[in-house]
């Protein structure tokens, strides 16, 4: 990793070289791009959600295309926490970049036993805490619109591992800062916003669903706006580091989640349209900071000017 | 694998809806085998988002080719590109087809529709490989292919593979041409002739009910037979579970573990045309 000074970004006591991360469940576990990518110059890698046991995902087709957004379901599949020990991590770890870890699970238990699990490995900078998939039956989302739920299952967490927690919100909720501010009190360093929007699309020739699932997470630049939004309310209220995701294609599209109140960002569904989008932003952001004459990104975060 | 900005050195009409289209991509070109596929970008704009996937339909001298369908938007802005203009390619993807090199077996092809494209790679790929087998020796049966088309009009390629030396069977779903009915009912009638059954290697892309037949077949008379398989597809390169078709252990990922499968490798009951949508997104 180059060492950037204009770029570092300390967040939750994970120190990032630069505010470009790849966001959870785009990204695998790293190996397939870096065929393609160096993937030493991101900021950090959220990796694909681990489960306690394998999950085989859902029923086919888990894609289907909106305008501008890709809804999908792919319903968590990832072979279970041991066969993540055994054949994902030793490649994460030789990495030169930070590695967060996403977890997710159907109830607390799940969640406590996954953080004991990775808790002796070296090489995890953080867990990335899911309780936004809005793809799966048991957990999922549903633990992520509960206040109650959240501040439990988060304060539970952190009392059996030491690693810092960055805690994946739901947009699909009324109150996102209600539920960002029990993640908080139960002791979350960190929040990632946001997941996906749940939704769904109909193939009118045939009047079935386009999804296997029926159901999906709507990501894409079809969700900036509301991912931005919910980034602002929260960076307002609450006073918790924000790792802003939902959208991001371009430099300005990070500018706006960092404007917003974002610490870093993460790209998502971009990497698959163009993977060289994490190293485009970041390049971009360096530029921008030239461009207005600012020294460090980090004085950018949270300074829309609303008046 | 690579990604780049491919140049565009031709973009024509072959029949209605389909379309060749010649790309600038040495490296790609070069690393290129049959079965693999490229992911395209077909407009820098966000709608359509997402790449789409094609199979490659020649790779030589610094170009690759590629035949398709007009079926959504994202294949119509592609098809409305010019010469000279660039396009962000992804590739080569996906494993390909496994050539049994020793052709002992008569090469049998099954194309249905746009699903052609492919398998001309691998006919000009096997052909090269026969001539060089028969200079050393005896005796080697002429690949067959079989194309299956709406009708007369919509047939692809029959000359091209005429030109490789191919033999050619055309199926045609109204009889205006050849066999009336599928390239799957005429293929099914070759195993009416004795020795044909146990002596045959099969190749096969088209719509998923197709393979789905030729692959019942290929339990029944025990024949290989290698089908490359079509999905909606996310990353192209295996990292988001996107594009998967159920297999005999689980999942298996069109991109990465595929495009082309051993018949044997999917669960063909798991299997239903509603989990698979052939077209464009």
């Amino acid at each position: 990793m180059k060492e950037d000074e204009s770029l570092r970004i300390e967040i939750g006591g994970i120190n990032f070289g630069n505010p470009v991360l790849v966001a959870g469940g785009t990204f695998g576990f790293g190996e397939e791009y870096s065929q393609l990518i160096d993937i030493n110059e991101l900021g950090g890698i959220v990796t694909k959600t681990v489960t306690m046991e394998p999950r085989e995902g859902n029923l086919p087709p888990r894609l289907a295309e909106t305008p501008c957004g890709l809804l999908n379901a792919i319903g968590l599949e990832n072979p279970g926490v041991e066969v993540f020990i055994k054949t994902k991590f030793p490649f994460l770890q030789k990495l030169n970049t930070r590695i967060i870890v996403s977890i997710g699970g159907e109830d607390e238990e799940d969640y406590f036993h996954l953080g004991q699990r990775l808790s002796h490995l070296e090489g995890i900078d953080g867990l990335e805490v899911n309780i936004s998939c809005p793809n799966v039956l048991k957990g999922g989302f549903i633990l992520g619109t509960k206040p109650k739920l959240v501040f439990s299952l988060v304060k539970g967490l952190k009392n059996v591992v030491d690693f810092p927690l960055i805690v994946k919100l739901t947009p699909n909720v009324t109150d996102i800062v209600e539920i960002a501010q029990a993640a908080k009190e139960g002791g979350a360093d960190a929040l990632s916003l946001i997941n996906t929007l749940w939704g769904m699309a109909i193939d009118v020739e045939t009047r079935k669903p386009k999804l296997g699932n029926i159901t999906g997470g709507l990501s894409g630049p079809a969700i900036k706006p509301v991912a931005v939004r919910m980034v602002w309310q929260v960076f307002q209220k609450v006073g918790l580091p924000i790792i802003g995701m939902g959208g991001i294609m371009s430099t300005e599209d990070a500018l706006e989640f960092i404007l917003a109140g974002a610490s870093a960002i993460a790209i998502g569904t971009a990497n698959f349209v163009d993977p060289q989008t994490p190293f485009k932003v970041k390049e971009g952001i360096r530029e921008y900071l030239n461009k207005k004459g600012i020294g460090n990104f980090r004085e950018l975060i949270g300074t829309i000017n609303i008046n | 694998m690579h990604q780049i900005k491919a140049k565009i050195l031709y973009n024509q009409k072959v029949i209605e809806k389909c379309y060749k289209i010649s790309l600038h991509a040495p490296e790609v070109a070069q690393e290129s085998y049959p079965g693999q596929f490229v992911h395209i970008r077909c407009t820098e704009g966000y709608n359509p988002l997402m790449r789409r996937p094609f199979s490659i339909y020649k790779a030589d001298k610094g170009k690759i080719e590629i035949l398709y369908k007009v079926v959504g938007k994202g294949t119509h802005l592609l098809s409305s590109k010019r010469i000279g203009e660039k396009v962000d390619i992804l590739g080569p993807l996906g494993r390909g087809f496994k050539i049994n090199s020793s052709l002992v077996r008569r090469v049998v092809l099954v194309a249905g529709g746009i699903g052609i494209a492919p398998l001309y790679f691998l006919a000009s790929k096997l052909m090269k490989i026969l001539e060089k087998k028969q200079k050393e020796k005896n005796f080697i049966p002429l690949p067959l292919i079989i194309i299956g088309a709406e009708n007369e009009k919509k047939i692809l390629e029959e000359e091209a593979f005429k030109a490789l030396m191919v033999e050619v069977k055309i199926a045609t779903d109204d009889g205006s041409k050849g066999f009336k009915g599928k390239a799957t009912d005429f293929f099914a009638s070759l195993f009416l002739i004795p020795k044909f059954l146990s002596s045959v290697d099969v190749y096969a892309c088209g719509p998923l009910l197709m393979l789905k037949k030729i692959a019942n077949l290929s339990y029944k008379y025990g024949f290989p037979c290698q089908l490359s398989l079509e999905q909606k597809m996310g990353c192209g390169i295996g990292a988001c579970l996107g594009c998967v078709v159920k297999g005999r252990n689980g999942y298996l990922r069109v991109c990465k573990d595929g495009p082309v499968f051993d018949a044997r490798e999917i669960d063909w009951n798991g299997v239903r045309s509603s989990n698979f949508t052939q077209r464009d997104f």
